[in-house]
């Protein structure tokens, strides 16, 4: 996007800003919402957490495999001691289901051992080996041939993209000022000492920004901003593509534990899972590629994802399902987080190659960027009035009868069903159009709402949703979106047939 | 004229009966293939001129759907369709709109009446 | 929670739903009513607005609407009573029916007998699982037909449309209409899957290019559809290398099947037949579950609306004597089998007795397509029953046999009754 004169113009001044709403920037914002500060969280995207955030295979990772001595390694521990209580305080669904890591051979269990020591030195607790026959009988469809797994009780699923929202929404109800469709551009760099300069914050397509500290959490877009700043590390930032299955919740032969693979150098390889929701998940593939908006799905991608999944699970197939999907994330050469403030600035804090196990060490981050931001001469008092608390609007299909006539008593909203399959009434969609995070675009009522997720998948309640979007929003059904700029779904009033057609 | 052969397919009815029709010019000798005689009518019809009906809608005011969904009451010749179509969306009815409420009559001078083809109450 | 006592009631108020609440009616019952979940009666038929229903019961040439206010009138002549944008959340062995909607919330209704008439609903992209982006622009033909017809909005300029069903050939002439560019129909079978003279009427007469054996394997387009890959497709329909073609279009339409709709069956424990979709019936539309019958597209898909009316008939009239007790136990004890190339048949069991007093219908679908004479023969335990010879067969058109109060003794004292396809000669 040009820099355009009018951007430069300065819009509001902050403390703090952070650079992009998805998982981390969210639960980095909430962190920062319980002291005296002014923050801004800006997104470029329609929505939060559309990014990695919103496609990943949602495994709370226990911490085992990251190194020791990694920052990952120490944070990814952290992170998952953290991370239930946080769930709880944001209304999040999660499940301590445990997670194994599946032997095939005798030369896998030596793998084992290796991730178990490690798990061990970093102090994840509980982990245990588990022999092939235990294995099989926690779950009867693993393959015959597992000769022990690795089980870590610690780890579990969630739903990243709800934390994401809910993260968000507990910083706005906190003051925080969220800024959607707002890209950053540049930064203003101010002169500051012999050694350092100083970013004095961001210009956007909204105009710009001033900020004491500026937090760059951009994902995948963490190259492009390190390059306006000319920062650069011994790796580069490549999309590495997840492909993944989505089956139906009543899909019959199911399988209902996290199963991991032996895991390579590259990638911890296709699991075998089952969503917080109940759905059977099986993902990701690991292809790495330039194109960091390039999440279609590939054919030889579901194969691979089929074949890699037969290993774990033989009975497996590939039946009922209900979805494919591709989510990028980082990768680079260097396996570790960065997140630091680069020695030639003052006033910057860089996230950079946050990769798996992101999710789990999300509130360990927080804690340790908030460390970063004190560094920057930023003084963190308590706020007298912080909220830690988020609470859920209700999801009517999970209600009793009774709670469900209550409910559309108090609004008759609730007694129109828009999504036939999930049973997702108006009068969720409406709530959220109109809350903190706003869902404003169908992808983002899906994603918080599960509409158009069941076995219809969206044909039965499109049109209804595209009238409550227009209708609520104030915009013509046309300029109704699916997810970002250009994914109109109407192209025009039917009868307005231009001339000549 | 010499004779000639065309394979058509009937439309009269869901059973679609392949008909081979022989016919000199726009007259037809003889059909065969045909279940009923309805398949004799529609070759003649088909051969000497093609008619179909036209179904769509038109613009509502004030009405519970802002379209009405329309028919011919009888096909029209084929190369009639995009004419009427285009003058079928220059209206617009208002609401409350009874069944077979007239839309165009005699549209583009074929004979033929456009009428709606449901009712709909004002919103 | 308010609560409510019905003779009958009728979940749904499409075709099949709207005759069996007339049909109970007229069997007797005395309180009717049916659930509509939209917020008109008529179903789908409403946004059906081209012609071609009615030929069987009606010897006319109707539009969908047109056909569905004969029945919406008839229906309120007779006292059914209706409930509209109301929908059904849940349904016990017990037949008590919990539906919500704006105006009364919760409401609990108490019915001696239920029709099921959920009618169907469209395979979505999903299940296909084709590889490529998700954008806006990949809609199912009736989606299209909804938004085109009734909301009055076009989903898209240049469509491709996967699958040769009837909605999809229908609203190519529809797209077409209404200045819409149809690019191109891609069926994955060597044959159209929809009726020949949709095929005729809606298809050659707008000299669009359909092609068989082919599929689309990829999607391109990050926000909107800009382009789909097509290819030719093996016997085993997976897709040849070197025959991909690009094809660009803003949209993707698919028109790849209908599935009963039968989530709320399953809730009050009703058994579905895992080849239709639908609940297994006997010869009066009951299922397994006492006092729960089934009518139209929720037992298998029908070809044409009336067959469905038809269905709705037979299911209301039972429903009404079974809530009026005249009827409430039935021998169900002569199942009916699928033999060679034949897909399945309904009803899937029934009482020989009823053949005494009435004639009775077996509706059936072939496996594959024969060009050709054949003979259908019923036989009861290897016994041929009744044989009649149909021109041709095609998965695509249901098929249907009847037997007379005279094949009784034939069938009384049967264990199976099997239906079977036989090329001639």
């Amino acid at each position: 996007m040009d820099i355009k004169e009018e951007y430069k113009e300065v819009k509001g001044k902050y403390d703090v800003i952070i650079i992009g709403a998805g998982l981390v920037g969210s639960i980095i914002a909430r962190r920062l919402s319980q002291y005296e500060l002014d923050i801004l969280l800006i997104d470029k995207e329609p929505d939060v957490g559309t990014g990695t955030s919103k496609a990943n295979t949602a495994i709370v990772h226990a911490g085992y495999d990251s190194p020791f001595g990694t920052l990952r390694g120490k944070l990814v521990v952290k992170g998952n001691r953290m991370f239930y209580p946080m769930c709880e305080e944001l209304d999040v669904p999660y499940k301590i289901t445990g997670t194994y890591v599946v032997a095939l051979t005798d030369e896998d269990l030596k793998t084992l051992e290796k991730l178990m020591e490690n798990g061990r030195k970093k102090g994840v607790p509980g982990l245990e080996i588990i022999s092939g026959e235990e294995m099989r009988r926690r779950e009867p469809l693993v393959n015959p041939e597992t000769t022990g797994a690795l089980y870590a009780p610690t780890g579990g699923v969630s739903d990243p993209f709800m934390l994401t929202v809910a993260a968000a929404e507990n910083a706005v109800m906190n003051g925080t000022d969220l800024m959607l469709e707002t890209k950053a551009l540049d930064f203003v760099v101010e002169p500051f000492s012999l050694h350092k300069k100083k970013v004095a914050g961001v210009v956007t397509n909204r105009g710009t920004f001033l900020a004491d500290v500026t937090i760059a959490s951009a994902g995948l877009y963490c190259d492009e901003l390190m390059e306006k700043l000319d920062i650069k590390y011994d790796f580069y930032v490549r999309a590495r593509k997840g492909e993944y299955y989505v089956f139906d919740k009543a899909k019959k032969g199911s399988v209902h534990n996290v199963l991991f693979p032996c895991p390579t150098p590259v990638t911890k390889g296709i699991l075998v899972t089952t969503t917080v929701h109940g759905n059977m998940l099986l993902g990701p593939t690991a292809y790495e590629l330039k194109d960091k908006e390039d999440t279609s799905v590939r054919a030889e991608g579901l194969a691979e994802l089929r074949e890699g999944a037969k290993r774990l699970v033989p009975s497996l197939e590939i039946t009922d399902v209900i979805r494919v999907f591709a989510g990028l994330r980082a990768g680079g050469f260097l396996h570790d987080f960065i997140i630091e403030a680069p020695a030639k600035y003052w006033g910057f804090i860089n996230l950079a190659g946050i990769e798996s196990p992101g999710m789990a060490s999300s509130p360990a981050i927080a804690e340790y960027v908030e460390n970063l931001v004190r560094e920057q001469g930023l003084e963190l008092r308590k706020k007298k009035d912080w909220n830690p608390i988020r609470v859920g609007r209700p999801d009517f299909s999970e209600l009793s009868p009774e709670e469900q006539a209550i409910l559309i008593e108090k609004d008759p909203r609730y007694g129109r069903i828009v999504c036939r399959c999930e049973t997702v009434t108006e009068g969720e969609i409406v709530a959220e159009i109109h809350s903190p995070v706003p869902a404003r675009t169908y992808d983002a009522l899906k994603r918080r709402t599960w509409l158009g997720t069941g076995r219809c998948q969206g044909g039965f309640d499109t049109p209804r949703v595209i009238e409550i979007l227009s209708r609520e929003l104030g915009i013509p059904p046309t300029e109704v979106i699916k997810e970002s700029w250009g994914s109109n779904f109407l192209t025009r009033p039917t009868k307005d047939v231009p001339e000549g057609g | 004229m010499a004779e000639e052969t065309t394979k058509l397919i009937c439309i009269t009815c869901p059973v679609g009966c392949e008909l081979t029709v022989t016919h000199e010019g726009k007259k037809v000798l003889k059909v065969e293939g045909n279940q009923c005689k309805l398949g004799i009518e529609y070759a003649k019809q088909e051969i000497s001129e093609p008619r179909r009906m036209i179904i769509t809608t038109v613009r509502v005011k004030g009405g519970f759907h802002p379209l009405v969904p329309v028919r011919s009451a009888e096909p029209v010749p084929k190369e009639k369709i995009f004419p009427i179509l285009k003058e079928l969306r220059k209206v617009e009815l208002e609401a409350p709109i009874e069944m077979h409420q007239v839309v165009l009559e005699n549209a583009l001078g074929t004979g033929v009446d456009v009428v709606t083809s449901r009712s709909l109450p004002a919103s | 929670m308010f609560e409510k006592q019905y003779d009958v009631a009728v979940i749904g108020s499409g075709p099949g739903g709207l005759a069996a609440a007339i049909a109970a009616k007229e069997a007797g019952a005395q309180d009717v009513v049916v659930i509509e979940r939209d917020v008109e009666l008529g179903g789908i038929l409403l946004q059906c607005i081209h012609n071609g229903f009615g030929s069987v019961i009606f010897k006319e040439d109707l539009t969908g609407p047109e056909y569905a206010y004969r029945f919406i009138d008839q229906a309120r002549e007779v006292g059914v009573e209706a409930m509209m944008d109301t929908f059904v959340l849940d349904l016990t062995p017990h037949r008590e029916i919990y539906a919500i909607n704006k105006r009364d919330g919760m409401v609990k209704i108490n019915a001696r007998a239920v029709v099921l008439a959920m009618g169907c609903r469209e395979r979505p992209r999903g299940a296909l699982a084709i590889p490529g982006f998700r954008p806006a622009g990949i809609y199912t033909a009736g989606t299209a037909q909804r938004l085109v017809n009734i909301e009055g909005y076009m989903p898209g300029e240049r469509f491709v449309i996967l699958g040769s069903g009837d909605i999809g050939m229908i609203m190519a002439r529809r797209l077409t209409f209404e200045g819409a560019k149809v690019e191109r129909m891609l069926e994955i079978l060597p044959y159209i899957s929809g009726l020949k003279r949709n095929y005729v009427q809606c298809v050659l007469d707008y000299n669009i290019p359909l092609q068989l054996q082919r599929t689309v394997i990829d999607i391109k387009g990050r926000n909107r559809v800009e382009a789909v890959v097509s290819a030719q497709v093996d016997e085993h329909w997976q897709p040849i290398p070197g025959t991909e073609e690009t094809i660009p279009c803003d949209t993707l339409l698919l028109s790849v099947g209908l599935i009963p709709e039968n989530e709320l069956s399953k809730k009050a424990g009703v058994e579905l037949n895992p080849l239709t979709g639908g609940p297994y019936v006997d010869d009066t539309m009951q299922t397994n579950v006492p006092g729960i019958f089934a009518a139209g597209n929720v037992v298998h898909v029908y070809d044409l609306v009336d067959w469905v009316t038809k269905a709705g008939l037979l299911a209301g009239r039972h429903a009404g004597e079974y809530a009026t007790q005249r009827r409430t136990e039935s021998d169900r004890k002569l199942r009916v089998v699928a033999g060679d190339n034949v897909h399945h048949v309904i009803p899937e069991v029934l009482d020989p007795s009823d053949l005494e007093r009435e004639p009775l219908e077996l509706q059936f679908r072939v496996r594959r397509p024969v060009e050709a004479p054949v003979w259908v023969k019923v036989e009861a335990d290897g016994e041929l029953v009744k044989r009649k010879t149909e021109r041709y067969v095609r998965p695509s058109e249901m098929i249907m046999v009847k037997l007379s109060p005279k094949d009784y003794d034939k069938v009384a004292g049967a264990k199976k009754l099997s239906v079977r396809v036989e090329e001639k000669g």
